[in-house]
């Protein structure tokens, strides 16, 4: 029963600001990352790329590359087994081109030798040969009738008639009469949004070490999001079994969904496979922009009415994305998020999902909604001005809430929205006076949040300390709260607990770090986990004294006895209990194995205040503050640290960050020079105001809070700074020269 | 091409290793002498995540060749804290919650000594510029900006 899990209690350990099981590591330099690791042996792999946004490959000799002292093997797609369609084909394709290279830095051979500027010498004597075809990187060319098709065979039954066959997939939510609805509007309009493809910019590139043996059993360290789903779709790519492949996630350097999926690792382990020793395959930087997984970039057109008291009577919406070259669902999420935030009578959203010769998309954080949310908010913003209204009151008029039947589909149980808005509202930023040049944007953001299948082991040591064995990377903390969750639910100090994230040998299967699962799912398992150890530990305190088990309670980290024994024993603590497990049956342990639901949405709203230069365009926030509802609070300093990650992400979408295309479909600002993201002089502070409305899914309320943060920052800004310039701003990002034109009436 | 002899300290220790004419000090600490403290972000200098010192100089290894380290005295994350204990850098980055990943740390605690060695007291504003060459993709740099206030003001009433 999903929905009744939440029992109110006063937390002991939850909600406070403990240390960090892996801070010392991360500022001593100790904590290895995914290009850390050595082992003896260890060749250098590297990977030739394709110039061109979409060419046939006639031919590709690599006998001059084979030849060089000191190249152990060389990988095309040739090398790759035949395997049914499906994402691990999409990956397998991605990882290494076969009969085209579909976008510009596409993959088409590797080397693996013994020193890295022998494998650069060795890519350069690899001729490719290419027949260039026509290729197509925007959305509205893509989808014409008569666009190059980037690749055939995807268009599902359900696309509607007329497009190309880029156009593969086609979603439709909603409810209500649109007519009716809009026939109740004191004013309706229709607008047409833009927004760029940015990349997640992580610090770390992808990086992995594959050694595959002669017994066809392999190792891999990888920084990913998800070391079980590195190794299902390594495992179906390379054609093995999944418990011949054994995944080590090391420390991740960001992933923010970006890697939640492979790019290089099925290359390192075919690299191993062929040299017979181990392979490193790190990505440059350049790489990671050209073929890793960045966002998808959007063209909306959106229709809403509303009455001159601000009830929002019909909206609708029609989402185009592009993902690059191969399938996803990204446009699906986006048509079920875009207008989450409200209670609507009349509402529909139509998703199209379009192929380009552009790399292939991957998650960023709350994929989807980021671009579909701008596009509701900034036409709710510009009703507002219309008739003079809040826009935090018009907000709260049509907010969704207990009961409100989302425009997806489900109804909601207890929601935090209205508690978030008000807040907002009540906040001294909201009020505060604004200067010259300056003006203040609102806007709501919501993401689903995910639960999904989770393993967790929870190992009560001989001496008393727990270790709680789980599968997720650490992407921000989620360690230090799992640890919490253990400590609070066993009654034991925080110090005693150690929260490690195992390989994939260790532990049954864990999804993906994503969705915002890990601390609701994983958080909830090691509760039951630890559950299932207190029932243990009682059974034992029960043989120990020789009564009844049912006649063991836990309380206060102890066994005691209860009902017609209580008082009669001397209460066992933890320490005593597993001192003498042995004796009593043998180790103590508990674990749960679930497919984790009740996963509570999570809604937040944010303010800005932002000055625009009229003379340059430039855009400078003055002030920031983000309002989001965390269910409960596990470890504050990591819920308002996702809250202020995720802002600042949003705030360089909105402002600066955008993936630029030559005419030769070649992308120009591969590097963190040309592709900005913001630095520290170019942000306030971010205040972070936390709600807590209990997620009834979850033992102690929690609910997911890492993605919904980067939803709102693109409406807010563009509602800032359309009212700073009084011109209505349509396309992100809002570089300087986009504004000053739009200052300037183009 | 034969590979250059370099002699260097590194830490306070002398320190020697083998390298490529064109490899760089990042690529000589991480995979020499595998001082993997050190990151690499993005190869061009733009992200601060290799950041060492280089005679007290806040320079990024990887627009350095290794072979110019010949005779220098470099500072790298590895040699912050006295042994185990944290230099009050290391110790507020912990207290503030200022990393997540953890990927850019210690660049930020490189950088941010550098900058507290020359200016003891600086502005927010001062601090935000000073590590605006070291990227961040996590934190949205508020704990970070806390974190150094907070150190500079420890180490002032130190």
């Amino acid at each position: 029963m999903a929905l009744d899990e939440y029992e109110k209690r006063d937390f002991r350990v939850v909600g406070k600001r403990m240390p960090r099981p892996d801070a010392i590591d991360k500022v001593t330099g100790r904590a290895l990352y995914g290009a850390d690791m050595h082992v003896p042996g260890m060749l250098v792999g590297k990977i030739l790329r394709s110039p061109h946004a979409h060419a046939r490959i006639k031919a590709i000799d690599t006998s001059a590359a084979e030849a060089l002292e000191g190249v152990r093997a060389v990988v095309t797609g040739a090398d790759f087994p035949e395997i049914a369609p499906g994402e691990a084909r999409n990956v397998r394709d991605n990882a290494m081109a076969r009969d085209k290279a579909l976008y510009d830095g596409h993959a088409v051979a590797a080397v693996a030798a013994t020193s890295a500027a022998i494998a650069r010498k060795a890519l350069k004597l690899i001729r490719v040969e290419y027949e260039i075809l026509p290729h197509v990187t925007e959305i509205s060319d893509a989808m014409k009738p008569d666009a190059p098709v980037v690749q055939e065979g995807f268009v599902q039954e359900n696309v509607p008639e007329g497009f190309s066959d880029n156009v593969i997939s086609y979603h439709q939510y909603g409810h209500g009469d649109l007519d009716a609805g809009f026939a109740q509007a004191d004013k309706v309009i229709t607008r047409r949004f833009r927004t760029a493809a940015t990349h997640q910019g992580y610090i770390e590139p992808h990086a992995a070490l594959a050694s595959f043996g002669a017994d066809g059993t392999a190792d891999l360290w990888v920084c990913t999001q998800g070391h079980y789903y590195v190794r299902q779709l390594c495992a179906e790519i390379l054609q093995m079994d999944q418990a011949q492949l054994r995944v080590t996630a090391s420390e991740i350097g960001g992933g923010f969904g970006g890697k939640t999926t492979c790019f290089i690792e099925p290359v390192a382990l075919m690299l191993s496979k062929k040299a017979g020793a181990p392979v490193k395959l790190v990505m440059t930087r350049q790489e990671v922009f050209r073929a890793s997984g960045p966002t998808v970039s959007s063209e909306i057109e959106m229709r809403m009415g509303m009455t001159k008291d601000g009830r929002i009577t019909a909206a609708e919406a029609e989402l185009h994305y592009q993902g690059g070259a191969f399938p996803n669902i990204t446009v699906q999420f986006g048509a079920m998020a875009a207008f989450a935030c409200y209670d609507l009578q009349a509402v529909q959203t139509r998703g199209y999902n379009v192929l380009t010769n552009r790399p292939k998309q991957a998650a960023y954080r709350a994929p989807g909604a980021p671009m579909a949310i701008y596009a509701v908010e900034s036409v709710v913003d510009e009703l507002c001005q219309e008739f003079d209204l809040d826009p935090l009151e018009v907000r709260l008029k049509n907010a969704a809430r207990k009961g409100t039947k989302a425009s997806y589909g489900p109804t909601y149980p207890d929601i935090g929205l209205v508690a978030t808005l008000e807040a907002a509202q009540a906040h001294p930023h909201y009020s505060a006076p604004l200067g010259p040049n300056q003006a203040r944007g609102v806007a709501c953001g919501f993401w689903f949040n995910f639960g999904g299948d989770t393993s967790v082991s929870l190992s009560v040591d001989f001496d008393g300390s727990i270790t709680v064995t789980e599968g997720n990377p650490d992407i921000g903390g989620s360690r230090v709260s799992i640890a919490m969750m253990a400590a609070e639910e066993l009654g034991v100090p925080y110090e005693s607990v150690r929260a490690v994230v195992t390989d994939t040998a260790s532990l049954g299967h864990n999804e993906v770090t994503d969705g915002s699962r890990v601390t609701f799912a994983v958080g909830l398992a090691t509760i039951k986990a630890a559950r299932a150890a207190k029932r243990e530990m009682c059974r034992r305190a029960a043989k120990i004294w020789g009564i009844d088990e049912d006649a063991v309670i836990w309380e206060d980290g102890c066994a005691k006895p209860a009902g017609p024994n209580a008082g009669k024993f001397e209460p066992l603590s933890i320490k005593e209990i597993a001192a003498k497990s042995s004796r009593t049956g043998g180790p103590i342990a508990g674990h749960h194995e679930v497919n984790a639901e009740g996963a509570g949405v999570s809604f937040g709203v944010h303010i800005a205040d932002v000055e625009v230069d009229p003379e340059t365009g430039h855009t400078r926030v003055v002030r920031y503050t983000v309002f989001q509802d965390a269910g409960k609070a596990v470890h504050p300093d990591y819920v308002e640290g996702q809250m202020q990650g995720g802002a600042a992400q949003g705030i360089g979408w909105a402002l600066n960050e955008e993936y630029i295309y030559d005419e030769n479909g070649r992308l120009l600002n591969p590097g963190f020079l040309d592709y900005r993201i913001p630095v520290a002089s170019d942000l306030p502070h971010i205040d972070a105001v936390i709600l807590e409305i209990p997620n009834p899914g979850h033992p102690y309320g929690v609910r997911g809070v890492g993605e919904t943060g980067i939803v709102p920052p693109l409406a807010t800004l563009s509602n800032a700074v359309s009212r700073a310039i009084g011109r209505r701003m349509y396309e992100l990002p809002m570089s300087p020269p986009r504004i000053l034109k739009a200052i300037k009436g183009g | 091409m034969s590979k250059i002899h370099v002699k260097t300290r590194i830490n306070g220790e002398a320190a020697e290793f083998l390298c490529e004419p064109d490899e760089t000090l990042l690529e000589a600490l991480r995979d020499r002498l595998h001082l993997t403290g050190t990151k690499e972000g993005c190869g061009s200098g733009d992200c601060g995540a290799c950041s060492v010192t280089v005679n007290g100089r806040l320079v990024a290894s990887c627009l350095m060749l290794a072979a110019e380290a010949e005779g220098a005295e470099i500072g790298t994350i590895e040699g912050l804290a006295k042994g185990a204990e944290l230099d009050v850098l290391q110790r507020k980055f912990v207290e503030h919650a200022a990393l997540q990943c953890g990927i850019c740390t210690p660049g930020f605690l490189v950088a941010s000594k550098a900058l507290l060695e020359k200016n003891p007291d600086p502005t927010e504003e001062e601090v935000r510029y000073w590590l605006a060459g070291n990227l961040c993709r996590c934190t949205g740099y508020d704990k970070i900006i806390r974190a150094v206030l907070d150190a500079a003001a420890e180490m002032r009433r130190a």
